[in-house]
């Protein structure tokens, strides 16, 4: 083993890459969650963006098409989601998993020309002087656009949620939806925006993946980080910084273990790549026993179906 | 304008009229897709839905698969089903179904080549204790620490894939295979081996196990106090703490009983049709064994019916990828939008709909 042949400036900057993909995924399903509705198809949702967007890129010969694609068709199988949920009051749960179902194998027929294709190159940004700096450079100021996208996202939904009337009335939904409704908030559509959103973010993440981080398109090539998307939201107490600060552990985590299988650290490959759904899962029992479970703050109508009477 | 009102009571008819309504649907959906992907959409139906049954060019091979794929898939829905009923998620029964072929794998291997009758038998515990106890890891991580059971054993299945892997390419490895990845073949190996128990039939041991799964879940759910326990607190969980039903109590028994099956489906599948340990030895039985819960309406007998449905799609979606050159991954999409069908359908059980006149608000 060689640990010396890690160097820490690339593996920073590996990390941000790495993290991008969940977390447009995780803070789309944030927004989704604080409007009382929780979707488990965020890896069905991601595919079919990985899919879509690396289709249109490939075809159009223009990455930033095929992201717009992405978050098209994420938004559009989320509806799917959406018009289960809110309009025939199916189970939460079950539609979740089935929007999984249906985006893996959805993924598969729409991908079966472009397995082995190499998809546009997405070109770094180069900000001046700030690139060329030492170290600061290569971590912060020489990535592809939708790494800033991706912060800046974070940035907007915090304000928004926060700040405006509408994350105000977004939230009301998802703390308690018959107090909402009865002050006249359509509950229902606050939730298919919010589950339209959410997909959009989902399809964007998958597209990162199959256009950025890996890039190719292979079958299942989520390969669970739409769950480790979920699994965020609730280390992130449902607040947008947390889940940045949360995506960039689980991207560290997952650098690391590539950097320690191409090291070869003596351990075989296998175990060392199921450490990030093993810390997902440590995680999860940090976040969710005794007194950090007060902290959680789970908005009070998640997951629970809303019907309108009279 | 329509709006729903809702039934004091589930509607009993559509209850069971909705998974035929919505195989219906899903036929026609499918025979759009099938179009759209420059299929005859008959033809395609028909290879899918007939042809395994009863075409003589074909039956003959395919008739005993229909039990072979309908075998795991019931076994694992009916332990998915009363969790499902009681409220507890466990979707990661193709990690549970895993980690028992593995533990039941590791049993023959271990006493490779030795003869006697005691091996298969210590297999099925090997098989049903590795599942109970990938479970365990989800029960006990909800019951200690109230975390998310969903999110936990479904992550657990991408652990179990990893460790299958390193199985297979490690301390499994045959020996004598050339350095191929891949454990012994199992099957061939007399003491160890789940074969065919009438020639033609497709029926092994685990079919035979997956119909007495059925009639157990059968007699739990509907005449024992446990499955009452269980329909309460799926339905009414404040209620069921007053009847003096334990949550933790319930949340472990249901864990661990379809973890159990789930593992007991692995091992059948790996002593037998799949004959041993290989890297892609899983090929999601448990999560179609999710759609097959649904289909059957939670209910062993209707769970017994929506494997067969299901096992037949896997057969004819092959079929029809050899015949008509469909892609496999079409068939996938037909399982998924049965799923959707039925959940959107699921509105009419519990759903009246009405006429809403205009009014003046």
């Amino acid at each position: 083993m060689d640990l010396s042949s890690i160097n820490p400036v690339v593996l920073a900057a590996a990390l941000m890459v790495a993290a991008t993909p969940i977390l447009l995924a995780a803070i789309g399903e944030l927004v989704v969650e604080k409007a009382g509705v929780l979707n488990l198809g965020v890896e069905g949702m991601m595919i079919t963006g990985a899919v879509t967007g690396f289709a249109v890129a490939v075809m159009t010969r223009n990455p930033y098409l095929g992201m717009l694609a992405a978050l098209f068709g994420g938004a559009l199988v989320s509806l799917i989601f959406a018009f289960l949920t809110q309009v025939m009051m199916a189970n939460q749960v079950a539609s979740g998993l089935a929007l999984t179902l249906f985006g893996l194998g959805f993924s598969a027929l729409l991908g079966q020309g472009f397995v082995g294709v190499a998809p546009p190159r997405t070109p770094r940004l180069d900000f001046g002087f700030l690139t060329d700096l030492p170290v600061v450079g290569p971590i912060l100021f020489r990535h592809d656009p939708m790494v800033y996208v991706s912060i800046a996202l974070v940035a907007a939904v915090w304000y928004w949620l926060n700040y405006t009337r509408g994350g105000r009335i977004l939230r009301a939904v998802g703390e308690n939806h018959a107090s909402a409704h009865a002050l006249g908030y359509n509950v229902r559509r606050v939730r298919i925006l919010a589950i339209a959103f959410g997909g959009a973010c989902a399809g964007l993440g998958g597209a990162y993946l199959s256009l950025i981080r890996v890039p190719q398109w292979t079958e299942g090539m989520t390969a669970g980080a739409g769950w480790i998307a979920l699994a965020l939201v609730v280390f992130a107490s449902w607040k947008p910084w947390r889940a940045l600060l949360g995506a960039y552990l689980f991207g560290g985590i997952i650098v690391l273990q590539l950097n320690l299988q191409a090291a070869g650290f003596r351990i075989p490959v296998e175990y060392l790549a199921m450490s990030p759904y093993l810390v997902t899962i440590l995680v999860l029992v940090v976040m969710s026993s005794g007194r950090a479970r007060k902290t959680l703050a789970a908005p009070g109508s998640l997951g629970r179906p809303f019907h309108a009477t009279g | 304008m329509l709006r729903l009102e809702k039934r004091p009571q589930p509607s009993t008819f559509w209850n069971w009229a909705t998974p035929v309504l919505a195989v219906g649907l899903t036929m026609i959906a499918g025979g759009i897709l099938f179009a759209a992907l420059g299929k005859d959409p008959f033809a395609a139906i028909k290879m899918i839905f007939w042809d395994p049954l009863f075409n003589p060019q074909f039956a003959a091979y395919s008739r005993p698969q229909l039990l072979v794929k309908a075998g795991p898939l019931i076994l694992i829905a009916v332990g998915l089903a009363i969790g499902f009923r009681a409220g507890i998620w466990n979707i990661g029964a193709e990690g549970q179904y895993i980690i028992g072929a593995l533990c039941g794998a590791a049993v023959a291997l271990a006493f490779f080549p030795s003869p006697g009758w005691y091996i298969f038998p210590l297999m099925v515990l090997a098989g049903a204790f590795g599942g109970w106890a990938w479970a365990m890891i989800p029960a006990i991580l909800k019951t200690r620490f109230n975390t998310n059971e969903i999110l936990v054993s479904l992550l657990l299945v991408y652990v179990a894939e990893k460790i299958l892997a390193a199985m297979a390419t490690g301390r499994m490895r045959n020996p004598d295979g050339a350095g191929f990845p891949g454990s012994r073949n199992i099957a061939q190996y007399p003491a160890a081996a789940n074969p065919e128990l009438i020639a033609g039939s497709g029926m092994h041991w685990g079919v035979v196990a997956a119909f007495i799964a059925v009639i157990f879940g059968y007699i739990m759910l509907h005449k024992h106090i446990l499955g009452f326990q269980v329909q309460l607190a799926g339905q009414a969980p404040r209620a069921a703490r007053f009847a003096g039903v334990a949550p933790a109590r319930l949340v472990v028994l249901c864990l661990g009983f379809s973890g159990a099956l789930a593992g007991l489906a692995g091992l059948f599948e790996v002593a037998g049709p799949a004959r041993m340990i290989s890297i892609d030895f899983n090929v999601g039985y448990g999560f179609t064994a999710i759609i097959v819960a649904f289909l059957g309406r939670l209910h062993p007998v209707g769970i017994l019916l929506a494997g067969l449905l299901m096992a037949l799609t896997y057969i004819g979606g092959e079929l029809a990828q050899f015949m008509l050159g469909l892609p496999s991954a079409s068939i996938q999409v037909f399982q998924g939008m049965l799923l959707f069908f039925l959940l959107a359908l699921d509105v009419l059980s519990n759903y009246r709909i009405r006429r809403s006149r205009s009014e003046v608000a």
